[in-house]
């Protein structure tokens, strides 16, 4: 394995990891507020987060490069902040990601709070939980569940990304050259030995998250019991 | 216990349906909150626990306003100090028994009585439950650990939302024998939701009828229960009143128990466990009550009484007549044939003897005072 490949993988495990994480932290507040909310602003609100599932990403990219470069709005404001670019860097790349993997995680955690229903959070204001605390010791919990499925999906999806990457990140060795772009460039350069590796790798990784997801799901109760 | 004072006025409208209730309630052990499916049971029992975020008015627990929307006052649930039993138990499925029992109790919010762990597992009897998981118990059992959760949060108020509705006819007579204990026990008044006529014949002390989101009436279950319009409320065929009376006299050879109703009036009911001079509740339904004008002999009923017509209603387009009647001051209901109270020229103030079948009196409808 060459260093530039080993590059791309442990970039690709980082940009995974990070979005992940901080999405999680984003998204669960958003998905809590879609699955209970009652205003008005909640069918465009869910639309917009559902909007990168079915956006090509081409266009998404094209976006968030006008939106991250240094004369967007956002990015001209990092470049102020850091006197880095956002395009073409890790931090772009987190940001692309995050955006475009939201509806894996939101969906499933919402589809959780939802399927957990307003009676446990009831119950527990009855027994004297604050909303802070019904939240964080009834609500997380008992959405586990799709809280596990969230990240992993997510997860799943930051790795397999390839157009977004492309269009916002570029193709800069151990920056912004993640391992779908590797593929890519190993077939253009005909270097099928590489692109093999690293599809088998993919491949077997994402069979592998997706019996997880599935084992998890059979393994974790949801609800009480009726 | 000394009495807690309830006041109700607020107004709820939900899908259509208003719920307005104007009502002062003296809770004084169990009050039992009875009215037909869809009649906002429920709804006022929600309101009660700050639930139900659109009810407008006021809730008063004794000098403490719960929610009065003139002044924009609205306590939220957590923070009042009323616990709920919920009709399907509602046990967090992601804790153990255990920690249901200690996410009650970390969080207690009330300031009623002390109220420590083991007093609630021992009275609810739920020790050998504490390491289970709500999934793996029995309707009952969890029924008995939400009951136990909810008296750990040390509530001034405790309210029960058909709690038995899930349960088989066994399982709940076991139950309603925790449920009756709560208010002596712990020293906490009950609001409890129902539709069944035997738990509040078993669970009242005092009554609120409720149909189509009004109080029809409250007051004391006994006074309640003999009145001529309870028929909405019980369907003609379960309607009836109630009758207190002490156990007098056991005859073990006939497996019978004679019950003192007052002074000379007796009534012999099936054989009942119960000490003498033990005062009773037992239920008499309409339609096994008939009516003579002279003492009947020698037939098979044993139990006539003398009584008084208080009043006779005939039912439009049936071929009944309700008649309510006195026995010596405990009030009875008769439903029979308009034409027999035609030919008996039955009308306020005669006197008559009322016959009641001993089996007609069920066990299972008496319960101890």
């Amino acid at each position: 394995m060459t260093a530039e490949v080993f590059d791309a993988i442990w970039l690709t495990a980082r940009l995974a990891t990070i979005s992940v994480v901080l999405l999680l932290i984003m998204a669960t507040p958003v998905a809590w507020w879609l699955a209970f909310t009652r205003s008005r602003m909640k069918i465009p609100v869910e639309a917009l987060t559902t909007l990168p599932l079915v956006l090509p990403p081409t266009v998404l990219g094209f976006y968030l490069l006008i939106l991250l470069g240094p004369a967007g709005w956002l990015g001209s404001w990092w470049v102020s902040l850091t006197g880095d670019t956002l395009t073409f860097s890790f931090t772009g790349l987190v940001v692309a990601s995050m955006i475009h993997s939201l509806p894996f995680v939101v969906q499933p955690m919402r589809q959780a709070f939802q399927d957990m229903g307003t009676g446990p959070l009831e119950d527990a204001a009855t027994l004297g939980a604050g909303p802070l605390d019904r939240f964080f010791s009834v609500g997380l919990p008992q959405a586990k569940r799709g809280i596990v499925t969230a990240s992993v999906l997510g997860f799943a999806h930051v790795l397999g990304e390839f157009g977004v990457v492309l269009m916002v990140g570029g193709n800069i060795p151990g920056r912004t050259k993640v391992v779908s772009i590797a593929i890519y460039e190993s077939v253009e350069t005909l270097d099928y030995a590489t692109a093999h590796m690293l599809s088998a790798g993919l491949l077997l990784l994402s069979f592998a998250v997706l019996v997880g997801v599935f084992a998890v799901n059979r393994s974790i109760p949801m609800k009480v019991g009726q | 216990m000394s009495a807690s004072r309830l006041d109700l006025d607020f107004r709820l409208v939900r899908g259509g349906f208003e719920l307005a209730v104007s009502e002062t309630l003296t809770l004084d052990g169990v009050t039992v909150l009875f009215g037909p499916n869809g009649s906002g049971k429920s709804m006022t029992l929600r309101t009660i626990a700050g639930l139900e975020s659109g009810a407008e008015g006021v809730v008063r627990f004794e000098d403490t306003d719960w929610l009065r929307s003139d002044t924009d006052t609205f306590v939220a649930a957590y923070r009042r100090p009323v616990a709920h039993v919920f009709q399907d138990a509602r046990l967090f499925s992601h804790l153990d028994v255990a920690g249901n029992l200690e996410f009650a109790q970390r969080r207690a919010k009330g300031d009623g009585p002390e109220v420590s762990r083991d007093d609630v597992v021992e009275v609810f009897d739920i020790a050998h439950l504490l390491q289970r998981m709500p999934q793996g118990l029995s309707g009952g059992e969890r029924q008995r650990v939400a009951m136990a959760r909810a008296l750990l949060t040390r509530p001034r108020l405790v309210l029960m939302d058909e709690p038995l509705s899930a349960l088989d006819v066994q399982r709940r007579a076991q139950a309603l024998n925790f449920i009756e204990q709560i208010p002596e026990r712990f020293q906490v008044p009950v609001i409890y939701v129902t539709h069944q006529i035997d738990e509040v014949v078993r669970l009242a002390n005092q009554l609120v009828l409720i149909a189509g989101g009004r109080i029809e009436a409250s007051g004391r279950s006994a006074d309640l229960m003999s009145r001529l319009d309870l028929p909405p409320f019980t369907g003609r065929f379960e309607a009836g009143t109630i009758i207190e009376a002490r156990v007098k006299n056991h005859n073990a050879a006939f497996a019978l128990t004679e019950l003192e109703v007052s002074e000379g009036v007796q009534v012999e009911v099936p054989f009942l466990d119960f000490p003498v001079g033990e005062m009773v509740r037992l239920r008499v339904r309409a339609r096994d009550v008939s009516i003579a004008v002279t003492k009947p002999k020698g037939v098979s009923l044993r139990n006539v009484l003398p009584a008084k017509v208080e009043e006779v209603q005939a039912e439009a387009d049936t071929a009944f007549a309700e008649v309510r009647l006195s026995v010596a001051d405990q009030a009875v209901r008769a439903r029979i044939s308009r034409a027999s109270a035609h030919e008996l020229k039955l009308e306020p103030g005669k006197a008559v003897f009322v016959m009641v079948k001993a089996t007609a009196l069920d066990r299972r409808l008496l319960t101890r005072r």
